[in-house]
């Protein structure tokens, strides 16, 4: 731990949350039977927004998984990342396209439910003989609680510098394809045809509308 | 420095006095802050809405409630009380279920929040040790109560209310994030006591806002963003969506979205107070006057002062933000849409980036001042 140069850090026990054993068991059964419950409303129910609803819960008690893992920080990080980003984007998805088309039902459809099915408990059946097959290495070191955060830092900028950058690297690329998208107007088949014969469109650039007709719009 | 007076200590001690173990007196003492805190929150947002009708009347040339006790200050009161008798109407077309989580999705964190805003050294809930990321990450569950309201409102102008205020959050979490991300690198911990404590040496002078005037306003522009306050109260733009996701909604459910914002603007009010005002420092270090007066520290006298002292401050600080804050409101325009988004994404992200660089430079080049 660096030491604060004001020597002001207060007497920093090593605050380590250790509920009691009967606590941090219903705690765990709660969160437990919440996230799996609700992992299968994410799959069973027909109305997609209800599944994007739920899977924010699953992502909250994940959090909450690790808060009894005394893991602070990831667990307010994947609040954060999970329910505050990635499942507000989807989110946005859904209510920007939603139709509210009522769902037709197909003839024959047990067959792929069945289907479905057969292959999840398949699955399922693979990962548990593989869980509970393989001999884990159950760490014996204490959990470092407070600490992680600067155990983290110090981990990204040494041995996991690699996929750190190649991870930010990745978020470039999605950004500035999400520009590319973003800016390329919708340009309808017979205008591309007649006017624009002469410029060539090399294979680096997507169809654009020309400016001035954008600007001619407002 | 001394500690100063640990209530929870004492109370413990005082409670073991009678015969209790230490677990049981424990066990008594836990939700009492808790309590405490969220009734002296709810007190603190009724406030706040007194004061917007007082301040906005004044900004008006009118004088504002008047006859409902003194100083009109029994207006908040009757407010609730009437938000508590209406009829609990929910459209025929609404989503009942979501209808009524929304409200609370949005209430609850913002509540959870006050974990962390310390009144004084040892006057806070949890000193949880990510601090401020925790509030960070509690004010991005909002949005998805703001979106499922504006969902299952079936209402278009709440569907826009709702897709605008997560559009909004979202672009205004990054710069909020960012400049507190400088003052968490200048104090070397995410624990708002440590901030306040890093800024307590010099009095004034060693207070954040001197030495990050940038990220000082824009947190403050990014905060009143994320509280949805005037010039960025697009979801709830009246002329184009009559109240945005709050349309449909009345009674009790309209009561938590109402209460839930005005105890996020304290709750931000607060935070600009810790993390760049010095918390519940005075100006001139208590500590310092103690020392011209020939006091000693560890006087009991001297601890209550300095503890109630705190509070007034943390309080002081924070309404003087909020005073800001509604004067802003009436008296600033709204902005459009795209112009919000501009400003979030094209000025304050850029902005804020170049105000971190700058900071973790500074604070290589003169770890003296910016806590190396």
């Amino acid at each position: 731990m660096p030491e604060s140069t004001f020597g002001l850090r207060r007497y920093s026990e090593n605050k380590i949350v250790n509920l009691a054993d009967g606590v941090q068991l219903v705690s765990f059964l709660v969160l437990a039977a919440m996230m799996i419950g609700a992992a299968i409303g994410v799959v069973l129910l027909s109305n997609i927004v209800y599944s994007a609803f739920l899977l924010a819960l699953v992502f909250i008690s994940m959090s909450g998984m690790y808060i009894l893992l005394n893991a602070g920080f990831v667990a307010a990080a994947q609040i954060l990342i999970y329910v505050g980003a990635v499942n507000v984007l989807i989110l946005f998805g859904i209510m920007l396209v939603n139709k509210r088309q009522d769902f037709v039902p197909l003839k024959n459809a047990w067959i792929s439910q069945v289907a479905t099915a057969g292959v999840c408990l398949g699955l399922f059946a693979l990962l548990s003989t593989m869980v509970l097959a393989t001999p884990w290495a159950i760490s014996s070191l204490t959990p470092i609680g407070d600490e992680a955060i600067i155990e983290i830092g110090k981990h990204f900028f040494s041995d996991y510098l690699l996929p750190f950058e190649l991870a930010s690297i990745l978020l470039l690329m999605a950004l500035i394809g999400a520009i590319v998208l973003a800016r390329r107007d919708y340009l309808p088949d017979e205008i591309l045809g007649r006017d624009r014969p002469s410029e060539q469109p090399s294979a680096l650039t997507l169809p654009e509308r020309p400016r001035e007709l954008i600007s001619g719009g407002k | 420095m001394s500690p100063g007076i640990d209530l929870q200590a004492s109370f413990i001690e005082l409670l073991e006095g009678f015969g209790l173990t230490h677990g049981v007196a424990k066990a008594i003492w836990i939700p009492l802050p808790m309590l405490i805190i969220v009734g002296a929150v709810t007190v603190l947002a009724l406030v706040s809405t007194w004061l917007e009708r007082k301040v906005s009347a004044a900004a008006q040339q009118r004088i504002g409630p008047e006859y409902m006790g003194p100083f009109g200050l029994l207006v908040p009161v009757a407010d609730v009380v009437k938000l508590l008798f209406k009829e609990n109407i929910s459209p025929v077309n609404t989503d009942p279920l979501l209808f009524a989580v929304a409200p609370l999705l949005v209430f609850i964190p913002i509540f959870l929040s006050f974990l962390i805003v310390p009144f004084g050294q040892n006057l806070v809930i949890t000193d949880l040790n990510i601090g401020v990321f925790l509030w960070i990450s509690l004010s991005s569950i909002a949005p998805i109560g703001l979106l499922m309201a504006g969902y299952s409102s079936n209402n278009k102008y709440s569907l826009l209310g709702g897709l605008r205020a997560a559009a909004q959050s979202i672009s205004y979490e990054i710069p909020l994030a960012l400049s507190v991300l400088a003052v968490v690198m200048m104090s070397n911990s995410l624990s708002t006591i440590e901030i306040v404590q890093q800024q307590a040496d010099y009095g004034i002078l060693s207070w954040n806002v001197w030495r990050q005037p940038i990220g000082f306003i824009i947190f403050w522009i990014a905060a009143l963003a994320e509280c949805e306050r005037m010039p960025f109260d697009l979801p709830e733009a009246e002329e184009e969506l009559v109240a945005g996701y709050q349309t449909e909604y009345s009674a009790v459910k309209f009561m938590l979205f109402y209460a839930g914002s005005y105890a996020n603007l304290v709750l931000s009010a607060l935070l600009v107070a810790v993390l760049y005002l010095g918390g519940w420092e005075f100006p001139i270090p208590v500590s310092l006057i103690a020392g011209w007066l020939g006091i000693s520290e560890s006087t009991p006298w001297l601890q209550v002062l300095t503890g109630s002292l705190g509070i007034v401050m943390t309080l002081f600080k924070a309404y003087l933000l909020l005073f800001v804050a509604i004067l802003l409101r009436w008296t600033v325009p709204r902005v459009r849409i795209d112009q919000l988004l501009d400003l979030g994404w094209k000025f304050l992200l850029p902005v804020s980036l170049v105000n971190l660089l700058l900071t973790a430079g500074l604070k290589l080049a003169f770890p003296v001042a910016f806590g190396g």
